[in-house]
């Protein structure tokens, strides 16, 4: 539901991420592509983990496959964006069909193991075969244009990907507030009562499924003409623990929680790593992710935005509503 | 009085175990037919297996001729079936209108739909509302139903079950946990439904099984020991034993 | 392939899956009865690699000695573990749960990295299991990896005992089926889970010290092998141990007999066999549906 409040902050979000490059150095315009980048990918999750209650851990295969597929359909010349971006998502979302249709016959714990397996047999055959490069990957040797606009430059990235944020936020603000998501919703609180209210709600699921497979591969199309490169780490079970961070992070059941999870999480990244702040220990940065996790799951489950709620001194009720 | 619900020699076998020995019984619209029977006789393992949560080892379900055996929940559900639960399964975060719609929702036909707020759906927002009406709940449609009463949870338990605008009403102990006065009122809304609808009530609460049932059947470890009018009910002999005695 | 080929190549299939089976059964076990959802779990078995590593120096050929210290060790310090760190996390929901012991990972992995190194080490086979035997002709097949087998199938064997014979065995699934209830009936539940995890943790660390000297120590080992089992327990049915056993044998076949004929897509047989079982008993081989 969009309260009155609820939707300014995310336009005026959107309208400074735009304003943004007049006054960003360009290591740090680099920075906020990479940050919205993964900001639609920890959208994409949300709407299965946050919206319809399905965690997943095999989330990255999307994130990956958008991105080989990118490479190879943009072959030597670049290719158009819409016939490379499309090519991208509609491959996620094939294997989404796949895995969604066998994992989805499971529940809870079983469905994280499966999704988890599938996303390693994707990686398997990435890493290991000759399809797409072995264990060093692919370059991306030219990028994909669409008339005057050319990926290859930084300003034109830096649109195309706040755009794509933006629409990708929008796109699930409207699900969210439809038939569809209410019954996406009512299916993460009870699937049981749905299921005798008379909705088929393997569909739903598998439609959810395929829905956040293919903005997992928009977003992955993004991160392969970004980088200009892909390897197989992308779809590493490392890279599918870290989106599910993201959205602990900034606080599950929101889709202001997604983008502040990804916001946070890129930014510690950054910060564990810096030697100026923690000297010797900036090495092991892993070291200090794994302690801020355990603190912030013990500590906050609700996320960021539960903290603010806390602080706020309104309930626990507030966590329940999307917003 | 049109026979719409049909189960014939319904069996459910776990394991070794038999929860459910060769039920038979019919439901009608018009009457309330109550099954009651001691914990463990397998009256929520009935109610599982014609409502389609748990398929059965044997036996079959026939709604108005038609064999539904096979059918999933959900699709009985939309042809007319519908349940409460034993254990409260509304949606504490939602409002009491909007667990209503919801569950009106599933028979709408354009789920993809996605530019339609589904606030403003006029179809499952008129079936809500008129299904709150008829539990006595209209006055709360704007609340959180976590923050109803006990009882007045039962009644949206009754209420999201009504707006599907099911022909059939399986209901599993809606009394359970209610105090007198609400008791009343369930009963006068059961007494209500029963005019345009055929219910099933599986209850413990004697005193109100006997004032509102048409009907009762006695189930001991699975199986029916008796099925027949109230007052008859009450002098079987063997029903006496088996179960009014020891409840008493 | 001829026959000595085909015998060498079962016999590794068996080997692999027991040995998978050992990690396998602590991670079922974990989550049937304490309900814990444990990433974390393939790190213990990279930790039994790295002890095996560790202590070889001050064991030389006292290998079995070895073996039973690691395991002590091992014990100890999943009994430690629990107590400080799962014990707070069997209320709470999957999510966190897989988020926790994902961050354990983190840490194991770093604290290794620190205490260890990042390299990739080979532990040596004891003396007098070095060699192998003829099969026919030109194949020798290594005592070790015999040695192996038979360790996997005895301990098999104790888990079996234990599980299904002792006064321990009984409590541990009276608290798989009825939790409350056990409770309830004066089992000290808290202790019970203790001892279950440790025993978890020092089958995994086993299986890692007894694949040292196969398979080679390295950093990633945790991970690759944390999948695979899940692979085996979601085929099995979570909280068989049974259908671990069955799983992790069929998933050494796979995956033996796939490198052997499919090279380069062997990695992606295991997930397959995994998709079928899907297809056909979502619930896992061995969890009857009733």
């Amino acid at each position: 539901m969009l309260k009155q409040q609820g939707w300014i902050v995310p336009v005026v979000g959107a309208l400074a991420l735009l304003a943004l490059p007049a006054v960003l150095t360009p290591y740090t315009q680099e920075l906020v592509v990479k940050i919205a980048i993964y900001a639609v990918f920890a959208l994409s999750l949300e709407l299965l983990v946050g919206v319809t209650g399905l965690v997943s851990l095999g989330h990255a295969a999307f994130l990956g496959i958008g991105a080989y597929v990118t490479v190879l359909a943009a072959g030597d010349s670049g290719g158009s964006i819409p016939r490379v971006a499309a090519l991208a998502v509609l491959a996620a979302a094939a294997y989404g069909v796949f895995v969604g249709a066998l994992s989805l016959r499971t529940k809870g714990v079983y469905f994280i193991m499966v999704t988890l397996a599938f996303a390693q047999m994707a990686y398997f055959v990435f890493h290991d075969t000759k399809i797409a490069g072995g264990s060093d990957g692919l370059f991306l040797y030219a990028k994909p244009s669409l008339g005057a606009l050319n990926l290859d430059d930084k300003q034109h990235l830096y649109f195309t990907v706040m755009v794509t944020l933006i629409a990708t936020y929008a796109l699930l603000a409207l699900l969210m507030r439809s038939r569809f998501g209410h019954a996406l919703a009512g299916i993460r609180v009870n699937e049981q009562r749905m299921r005798a209210a008379g909705f088929a709600t393997f569909g739903y699921k598998l439609a959810a499924f395929v829905i956040a497979a293919a903005l997992a591969g928009l977003a992955g199309f993004l991160l392969a003409v970004k980088d200009g490169a892909v390897n197989p780490e992308l779809l590493s079970w490392h890279e599918s623990g870290a989106v599910l961070l993201m959205l602990i992070l900034g606080g599950i059941g929101s889709l202001r929680g997604a983008v502040i999870g990804a916001i946070a999480f890129t930014l510690l990244k950054e910060l564990f790593q810096l030697d100026a702040l923690l000297g010797p220990l900036a090495a092991h940065w892993q070291l200090t992710l794994g302690f801020t996790i355990i603190g912030f799951v013990a500590l906050l489950p609700k996320g960021l935005i539960g903290l603010r709620a806390r602080l706020a001194g309104v309930g626990a009720r507030a966590g329940a509503q999307h917003g | 009085m049109a026979e719409l619900l049909r189960a014939t020699s319904l069996t459910r076998r776990f394991g070794g175990l038999t929860a459910v020995d060769g039920v038979s019984l019919a439901l009608h619209v018009g009457e309330v037919h109550a099954v009651i029977g001691t914990n463990g006789a397998g009256k929520s393992t009935l109610i599982n297996m014609l409502s389609g949560e748990l398929p059965a080892s044997s036996g079959r379900i026939e709604l108005e001729g038609t064999d539904i055996g096979a059918w999933s929940q959900p699709r009985r559900a939309r042809a007319g079936v519908g349940r409460s639960y034993q254990r409260t399964t509304i949606f504490p975060a939602f409002s009491v209108l909007e667990n209503c719609r919801l569950s009106a929702q599933a028979a709408q036909p354009r789920a993809w739909a996605l530019w339609q707020s589904a606030q403003r759906c006029a179809h499952s927002t008129e079936a809500a509302r008129q299904a709150l009406d008829a539990a006595g709940l209209a006055d709360h449609a704007a609340r959180p139903a976590g923050l109803l009463s006990h009882g007045g949870q039962r009644q949206l338990e009754i209420a999201m079950c009504l707006a599907t605008k099911p022909r059939v009403l399986l209901l599993d102990e809606p009394l359970a946990g209610m105090g007198a006065e609400e008791t009343g009122r369930m009963l006068a809304l059961l007494a209500e439904l029963k005019r345009s609808h055929a219910v099933l009530l599986v209850e413990h609460d004697m005193d109100a099984v006997f004032r509102i049932a048409d009907r009762i059947t006695v189930m001991v470890n699975g199986a029916v020991i008796a099925s027949d009018l109230p007052e008859r009910i009450r002098s079987n002999p063997e029903v006496q034993v088996a179960y009014l005695g020891e409840a008493h | 392939m001829d026959l000595p080929i085909f015998l060498v190549q079962c016999l590794n299939a068996v080997q692999y899956g027991l040995l998978l089976f050992l990690v396998a059964s602590g991670l079922t076990l974990i989550f049937g009865i304490m309900g814990v959802i444990n990433l974390a779990h393939g790190s213990f078995y990279m930790i039994g690699a790295y002890l095996a590593f560790v202590l070889a120096p001050y064991f030389g050929e006292w290998y079995l000695t070895k073996l039973l210290v690691g395991v002590a060790l091992s014990a100890v310090f999943g009994f430690v573990l629990e107590w400080l760190f799962f014990s707070f996390l069997y209320q709470r929901e999957h999510l966190q749960q897989v988020l926790m012991t994902y961050a354990l990972i983190l840490v194991f992995e770093e604290a290794r990295s620190l205490l260890v190194g990042n390299d990739v080490h080979g532990v040596v086979t004891p003396e007098w299991l070095a060699g192998g035997f003829q099969l026919g002709g030109l194949m020798s097949y290594p005592w070790y990896r015999v040695f192996a087998s038979v360790a996997c199938v005895l301990i098999a064997l104790g888990l079996y005992f234990v599980v299904n014979r002792t006064r321990l065995g009984m409590m541990i699934r009276a608290g798989a089926s009825n939790r409350d209830m056990a409770r309830g009936l004066g089992l000290d539940i808290k202790l019970l889970y203790r001892i279950v995890f440790a025993g978890g943790v020092a089958l995994a660390a086993l299986a890692g010290m007894i694949a040292a000297p196969l398979s080679s120590v390295y950093p990633g080992m945790g991970g690759s092998v944390l999948i695979i089992c899940f692979v085996v327990v979601v085929i099995g049915g979570i909280g068989s141990i049974t259908g671990a056993l069955i799983a992790s044998l069929l998933v050494g076949f796979v995956d033996t007999f796939g490198k052997v004929f499919f090279a380069e897509y062997s990695g992606v047989g295991v997930y397959l066999l995994m998709a079928v079982v899907l297809v056909w008993r979502p619930e896992g081989l061995m969890k009857r549906a009733y």
